[in-house]
């Protein structure tokens, strides 16, 4: 079987007056895989995941999201991907049904589907009597919840994570991973950043930023094998000791 | 030696809010005091509570001796309090901060610059730059330096590791063991990373207002009743729904590359290996283990 990707990466850079942000990244994303992305503050992540959201124009190199050129067609990129940080998911003062109708209008998406589509999500969620709550007076945990459905609620290809289940307790951030795999198994490609090192183990394959460059690209357990460590956060401690970088 | 922060049955509300229920704690002279637990679980009130800022609705706290709402001004200068948010001044430069901190204190970075010398040398080549250009991991450092030059006896640090990577938090860690061990310097805490928490002499798990339970990581760990087991197959997504409808199962949780899962009064691992077999995976490993801090606090907070 031919394997499909969705993100295709060669060459990638981008400079910032003599600062090498990125440096030449090259890498394939797959279909319906967890791809995590990792690297130490000041790696180059931010700099990589916003060409690739069509946000920051490349100084050189190829890449393609969702099958658009990220130069060309960032547009079409935008449209095709979903995005969701933890600084930034959703809007505090509307409530959460207007949230919805928000970002499904941004997506052009009809009435009629946003209607439908919410009363599914709030159903799924358990969240239908919450629908004309302030967004602000929710909990921290179903906020995210909510963000991440709401990240993919227009069906994207692919959605982006930016750190995303940072400051929730442990049984939460946990249902939040179990709604990352749901969406990966109907075939959404998740590309997502953390610091935590036990999600790391999540993701189907894993890359690490040291300096602007990918240093190790693999399976969490092809990784631990290479460096004969035990865990990701052994493997994030032996390439990032390497950086040179001074942040 | 005796305690050098005490914290008695304090409460504080806001609004409809109540950030803290009633909780108590005591923190010895030289230890390194954890506050873990999630966002909203009251940390920072507590911080800003012993930092003076912020008056408790009943309850008393102590630092050195001193009571927090009678005592402020004298706590203020035995304490060193890095807040979650950077406060620092962002239009000044690294060695600006850091003399505005110590003038203020009527101090000089000379007199303390001992205490400080660790932290403040990986960021010493910066010192003409302005706090505000400074990347995320140069900043805390700053931050803590600011905290320290007063030479206070009790840090209080809020967060300082969030949204920070491992190695710079293995250093940072690296860091707050030196100040205890080399310069006497109680630390008291707060992470939501749980594995910071076996870096702690001592630990409050906190949700919700409460303190679940004060104690040594390995008295807490120690002190995990349930039956606890690892598991993981070739087809994780598949197995986690498959341990789930296996009745004997309590609860089910992701652990990096396995499942731990907890074992109902009554059932014992083989029936759950043999239903995860029963299931059709292949290549099943099913362990017995011990609980870790986020196991404990799981299992606390259900």
């Amino acid at each position: 079987m031919k394997e499909k990707f969705v993100i295709e990466v060669d060459g990638l850079s981008k400079q910032f007056g003599n600062f090498v942000a990125v440096n030449h990244i090259s890498f394939q994303v797959k279909e319906g895989e967890i791809f995590g992305f990792l690297g130490a503050n000041g790696a180059g992540k931010t700099t990589a995941m916003r060409m690739l959201c069509g946000l920051s124009v490349p100084t050189s190199g190829h890449a393609t999201v969702a099958g658009y050129d990220v130069y060309r067609q960032s547009e079409q990129v935008k449209r095709n991907i979903g995005y969701m940080s933890q600084k930034f998911a959703l809007y505090d003062d509307l409530t959460v049904g207007e949230n919805l109708k928000l970002f499904g209008g941004i997506y052009r998406m009809s009435r009629h589907q946003i209607r439908q589509k919410s009363d599914h999500l709030l159903a799924e969620l358990g969240f239908t009597a919450e629908r004309g709550t302030m967004v602000r007076s929710l909990p921290l945990g179903w906020k995210q919840k909510l963000a991440f459905s709401l990240a993919i609620f227009h069906d994207p290809k692919i959605v982006f994570l930016d750190e995303p289940s940072g400051g929730v307790d442990p049984i939460t951030r946990r249902q939040f991973w179990e709604l990352i795999y749901r969406a990966a198994d109907r075939g959404i490609t998740v590309f997502v950043t953390t610091h935590y090192m036990d999600e790391a183990e999540y993701c189907d394959r894993v890359s690490i930023m040291v300096d602007g460059h990918i240093k190790a690209l693999d399976s969490p357990a092809m990784l631990k094998q290479m460096f004969q460590v035990g865990s990701m956060y052994d493997v994030f401690l032996a390439l990032a000791r390497t950086a040179t970088r001074s942040e | 030696m005796g305690n050098i922060v005490t914290v008695s049955e304090v409460c504080k509300r806001y609004g409809k809010v109540q950030a803290l229920r009633g909780v108590s704690m005591e923190v010895a002279e030289g230890e390194i005091f954890g506050l873990i637990g999630p966002d909203g679980a009251g940390k920072t009130t507590l911080f800003r509570i012993l930092a003076t800022l912020l008056l408790a609705d009943s309850g008393t706290a102590t630092v050195d001796g001193l009571d927090v709402r009678r005592d402020y001004r004298k706590i203020r200068r035995c304490i060193g309090y890095m807040p979650g948010r950077f406060s620092l001044y962002q239009d000044l430069t690294v060695r600006e901060n850091l003399e505005f901190f110590a003038t203020t204190f009527n101090t000089t970075i000379e007199r303390n610059y001992h205490l400080i010398e660790d932290i403040y040398r990986h960021i010493e080549r910066f010192k003409h730059r302005r706090a505000g250009k400074l990347s995320g991991g140069m900043k805390q450092k700053l931050a803590l330096s600011c905290a320290l030059i007063h030479a206070p006896r009790v840090l209080l640090l809020d967060e300082p590791t969030t949204g920070v990577d491992p190695v710079s938090r293995k250093e940072f860690w690296e860091m707050l063991f030196r100040l205890k061990t080399q310069h006497g310097i109680t630390i008291v805490v707060s992470t939501p990373y749980m594995d910071e928490a076996m870096k702690c002499d001592r630990i409050a798990l906190v949700q919700n207002g409460h303190f679940l339970k004060i104690d040594t990581p390995a008295a807490i760990t120690g002190s995990y009743a349930k039956s606890l087991w690892s598991v993981r197959s070739e087809q994780m997504h598949r197995l986690l729904d498959d341990l789930r409808q296996w009745p004997g199962a309590d609860t089910v949780f992701s652990f990096g590359e396995t499942y731990h899962v907890t074992i109902k009064n009554g059932y014992d691992s083989e029936q759950l290996q043999h239903h995860v077999a029963h299931c059709g995976h292949q290549q099943v490993l099913v362990q017995h283990i011990e609980a870790s801090i986020e196991d404990a606090f799981m299992a606390l907070s259900d």
